[in-house]
């Protein structure tokens, strides 16, 4: 599963940045039919959290209506120097998480 | 009082106007199932429009990958913030397309993603303030190839 996210390497203290994630994922609505005449079964992620620095400022609620390799932006007030963990979870109710850090000057 | 048979040119006038009627009466219709969700989001609460700028592409391509931009008008403070943004679609097996929470350390409630629309329809954003309060937009798009039609 290949990931692109963006985070600015520095900001300024009090600026708002945008962060962007691009997750490589089909996102299978489980409303399609395939080759075989049967329903593909659903395969989606469910959920994107972000966190920085211990504290939740994005989260996301995807539905099958999300376009395949989903694609996010959103902002988030830099205060301090640390990381922001991007979480997403999958239809068997896998967790995985990336790190990128945040220098505020 | 033996109605006057229309003239000409209220006769013609109609048969004008039929065909805009016929047209225009399902695209402004919103569906049930659509409102039904955007009731059960908000619990049955009012909802004004206004506050939220929802921007997606007047004509779109491709249904598959439609972009869409966000945004709820707020301080984002402690007391006054945007906790979520619904968007809702017409015409997709599924009208919930996608929930965003934020928190005041957001900065701001305005947010980017890509959605599938299986054909022409209007899209709801409705947002719910820290107060309770419920806000909206809509947006009106035309899709020349809709998503979850591929061969």
């Amino acid at each position: 599963m290949t990931t692109m996210i963006n985070v600015p390497e520095t900001a300024a203290k009090g600026e708002i940045v945008e962060v962007k994630v691009l997750i490589s994922h089909p996102m299978e609505t489980g409303f399609r039919i395939g080759m075989d005449g049967a329903r593909v079964p659903r395969d989606i992620l469910h959920a994107l959290v972000a966190t920085y620095n211990g504290v939740e400022v994005y989260r996301v609620d995807i539905r099958p209506s999300v376009s395949a390799n989903p694609f996010f932006a959103f902002h988030l007030r830099a205060e301090e120097s640390g990381e922001v963990v991007i979480a997403w979870t999958n239809e068997t109710g896998q967790t995985f998480a990336e790190t990128r850090p945040i220098t505020v000057t | 009082m033996i109605q006057k048979p229309p003239s000409r040119r209220t006769f013609l006038g109609m048969g004008l106007a039929a065909p805009l009627i016929l047209k225009m009466s399902p695209a402004l219709a919103t569906p049930e199932e659509m409102q039904a969700a955007i009731a059960t989001f908000t619990g049955g609460a009012p909802v004004t429009e206004g506050r939220v700028t929802l921007t997606i592409p007047l004509l779109v391509q491709n249904g598959n990958a439609v972009p869409l931009t966000v945004e709820a008008e707020s301080p984002m403070t402690e007391a006054d913030h945007v906790k979520t943004i619904g968007i809702f679609n017409e015409v997709n097996p599924l009208p919930e397309t996608v929930y965003f929470h934020f928190t005041p350390a957001s900065g701001i409630a305005k947010t980017q993603t890509r959605i599938r629309l299986n054909g022409d329809q209007f899209v709801h954003a409705v947002a719910q303030m820290s107060d309770g309060s419920f806000w909206s937009a809509k947006t009106n798009v035309i899709v020349t190839a809709p998503a979850c039609r591929e061969a």
